[in-house]
């Protein structure tokens, strides 16, 4: 047992901390959220083909680094920090992770290369709303068969870089080749801009994170747009959702940690009643909350990705992920709101950075499952099996 | 990064595990489960002695020692494995723990030969009880304030002690008592302090138990009329105590701390094994706050797991600085949970064990958020070490160290 980084972690981390300090400011983020793409085209050049991010977990047979999920962690960690503006969640976290654990292996030999090598943005349509997977709800998209290919109709209403990926994973209801079959879950590549898709930007409160809305009105798919079908699905797409809300509450824990960070700086700079606001116990013990929320989110989080990184069931994995998720969301939540509230009157402010890290905690913490869906899930699976 | 233990470990784990199944049986059966607060009441204390003599027979008390002075030498992981399986088994809450985990690691610090030959061995073979000496009525979150005078007899050299220390866990079952006594007339604070082993077998010393919410009675007062101690049973130098008993309270390198959640998972099992039979888990409240108090235990591992991984300065680590609130306060909300959980019958004394259990659990956890540094200093502490926030100002430092 060692639950301590390795000497090569340490070094992801600390070079990825390094870069993003520089590349990430606030002035970066700011002017990232203002463009149509909501990125730097230059800066995701520069971080998925020259650092390799994108090839994280990634197979080495298909150009990857084939880290684990503690790796990813690590990064989207520092990227949560920085409020990075880039589609490294929807490309990487999601759908180079729905290809590795829901697709067959021609599609893996076709887009996992180009995702690693950085060069395509990719994205999942999981659900008709919000950013969740169940593979109990109701599908968002049908499929019929037409000829040797398919005819796909659906709709999503929040597809994390949705308007800008080159390539949107779609898993739909597969109408049966037989009358008298069953329905069956299949998974399609779209490439972008296919006839009878339309995309629609949506305008967010949280401007760091782009989403939009993918309506699909009989798309006329080839055959080999297909790339999963039945159980490989449900379960493939169940255990991608675990993963990414893992990854997710890494950048949680980032965004947590760095409004303490902020908060500290700021409140040992104030001074009233002759005082640095910072020797005020009020003031001390909002701090020492917010520390023991970041610390508690950081074992669930790292605790989670060891295990994510050692083959686990997916029941297993479930459980792990919505613990992790949950302790993040709530302590980025927390710390946000604290971090305004102790700025004072500046931390209601455009200027200052609260309000970034305030807005995305909000947003992030409704993706992969809310903290009530999140606790439901667990006692589902402690209260209600015999 | 990785969370399994090694097939050697897992050996070891098994063979503790079967040990402690071959001896927690027969006369020692009714010990089974007695763990956790309120498992401390006067019951069972023969029989309590017996057991830490059956483990000491066994090699299993003190396990973190050194072998030269009479322990196992277990590495830090085996340490955490033993103690997991010890409350896996059931085992017993330890009367030798203030000995094993508090007095025992600091003779070997700070001890000389003859204090470690003297009562080292006798830890070890669970023959010789120890209780502590710290709080006082006017000295609790605020320790150096202790008023409890040391003065030398100028013929023998014994020590002669006066005053009063208060929250004496297990000091009527106890042989001696290590206490920090104020031991230059005049001084304050951490100044003047001496750190003195005492026998409470005497006539100066007389033991009153506490009767606590609970209506039992674990804690105690220990009042010292003209005690006595021998010249040589002092650590560390006259006016030097503050230096050991601080040292002491860093011996806790938090490897029984998986031990104890394996006691509070079996308590939240029996919180949702209770909503599961009376209907309470169909509240989707209730349910929210089961999640939530399996979500934090789980969290509670891997904290320690991360407390333990760390090679040096681990306590000084925020997730260690963080431990004791986190656990404190997730402790106290299951006890309001089973009560909760409970409903009307919560109220109601019944002879069965586990509604019993329950509402020990809910009355004993107040205490979790007091004792051993309260809620307020523990954020204290927090801020100032872990987040390096400006000192509370201390009556000992001049008004000038504040800025």
């Amino acid at each position: 047992m060692d639950f301590a980084l390795t000497a090569d972690q340490e070094k992801i981390r600390d070079t990825a901390e390094s870069f993003l300090r520089d590349a990430s400011g606030s002035a970066a983020v700011r002017a990232a959220m203002e463009t149509e793409a909501g990125y730097d085209p230059q800066l995701w050049k520069h971080l998925a083909q020259e650092l390799g991010w994108c090839a994280t977990h990634i197979p080495e047979k298909y150009g990857g680094l084939e880290l684990g999920w503690v790796e990813v962690a690590l990064l989207m960690e520092q990227m949560g920090r920085r409020l990075l503006c880039a589609p490294f969640f929807a490309t990487v976290c999601l759908a180079a992770t729905g290809l590795m654990e829901a697709a067959l292996e021609p599609a893996h030999i076709r887009y996992l290369p180009e995702i690693a090598a950085g060069r395509l943005i990719a994205t999942i349509a999981l659900a008709e709303s919000g950013i969740d997977w169940r593979s109990d709800a109701l599908p968002a998209a049908m499929a019929r068969r037409v000829g040797d290919g398919y005819l796909l109709d659906g709709s999503f209403g929040h597809v994390p870089d949705g308007a800008h990926a080159a390539l949107i994973i779609v898993p739909a209801i597969l109408a049966p080749a037989r009358h008298g079959d069953r329905d069956a879950f299949a998974m399609f590549a779209i490439s972008a801009d296919y006839p009878g898709m339309r995309r629609t930007p949506l305008k967010t409160i949280d401007a760091t994170r782009r989403l939009a809305e993918v309506r699909l009105a009989g798309v006329r798919l080839a055959p080999d747009a297909l790339i999963g079908e039945g159980a490989r699905v449900t379960e493939g797409l169940t255990r991608t959702a675990a993963l990414a809300a893992i990854a997710l509450g890494a950048e949680q824990l980032g965004g947590a940690q760095q409004c303490l960070d902020m908060t500290l700086a700021y409140i040992s700079e104030r001074v009233q009643f002759g005082r640095q606001i910072a020797s005020f116990q009020a003031v001390k013990h909002r701090c020492a909350l917010m520390m023991v929320q970041i610390e508690a989110a950081r074992s669930a989080v790292y605790g989670a990705a060891c295990v994510a990184a050692s083959a686990p069931t997916t029941d297993a994995l479930v459980m792990e992920s919505a613990c992790a998720k949950t302790l993040a969301s709530e302590a980025f939540f927390f710390c946000a709101q604290e971090a305004i509230q102790l700025h004072g009157g500046v931390g209601f402010t455009w200027e200052y950075d609260p309000q970034l890290y305030f807005k995305h905690a909000q947003a992030s913490g409704a993706w992969l499952g809310a903290p009530d869906a999140l606790r439901e899930r667990v006692a589902a699976a402690m209260l209600d099996r015999a | 990064m990785r969370l399994e233990f090694s097939a050697e470990d897992e050996a070891f784990r098994r063979e503790v595990a079967n040990w402690m199944r071959a001896h927690l049986t027969g006369k020692f059966e009714c010990l089974r489960q007695e763990a956790g607060g309120g498992s401390f009441d006067d019951t069972l204390v023969a029989e309590r002695k017996a057991w830490e003599r059956e483990l000491a027979a066994g090699k299993w008390t003190c396990v973190g020692w050194p072998e030269a002075v009479g322990g196992r030498g277990l590495s830090i992981n085996r340490q955490v494995i033993f103690h997991e399986e010890y409350a896996r088994a059931g085992g017993p809450g330890r009367m030798g723990h203030i000995g094993e985990g508090l007095i025992g690691p600091t003779l070997i610090a700070f001890g000389s030969e003859a204090q470690k030959n003297r009562f080292l061995r006798r830890i070890v073979a669970g023959t010789e009880f120890w209780c502590q000496g710290y709080s006082e009525p006017g000295a609790g979150s605020d320790l150096a304030n202790v008023q409890t005078r040391a003065r030398r007899d100028s013929s023998s050299g014994e020590w002669i002690v006066d005053g009063q220390k208060v929250w004496t866990s297990l000091a009527h079952e106890s042989d001696w008592i290590f206490a920090l006594v104020r031991s230059e007339a005049g001084s304050s604070g951490s100044r003047g302090l001496s750190f003195l082993l005492i026998p409470l077998d005497q006539p100066g010393i007389e033991i009153r138990p506490i009767r606590q919410l609970t209506g039992t009675a674990e804690f105690n007062e220990v009042f010292f009329n003209g005690a006595r101690t021998a010249a040589e049973n002092i650590v560390g130098e006259p006016g030097g105590g503050w230096m050991i008993a601080m040292g002491l309270l860093s011996f806790e390198r938090g490897v029984s701390t998986l031990g104890q959640q394996m006691l509070f998972a079996r308590e939240l099992e029996l919180v949702a094994k209770t909503a599961k039979d009376n209907g309470a888990a169909r509240n989707s409240a209730i349910r929210q706050r089961i999640a939530r108090s399996w979500m934090e235990l789980k969290v509670m591992r891997y904290n320690a797991l991360r407390t333990l991984s760390r090679s040096q300065d681990a306590m000084l680590a925020k997730e260690a600085l963080m431990y004791k609130y986190y656990w404190s306060n997730w402790h106290r909300e299951l006890g309001k949970l089973a009560m909760d959980v409970l409903g009307p019958d919560g109220d109601i004394v019944s002879g069965d064990p586990a509604r019993a259990r329950l509402q020990r659990l809910f009355l004993f956890s107040r205490a979790d958020t007091i004792y051993a540094g309260t809620n307020e200093i523990q954020l204290n502490i927090i801020s100032e070490r872990a987040l390096g926030m400006p000192r509370e100002w201390r009556p000992e430092r001049k008004m000038n160290d504040r800025k």
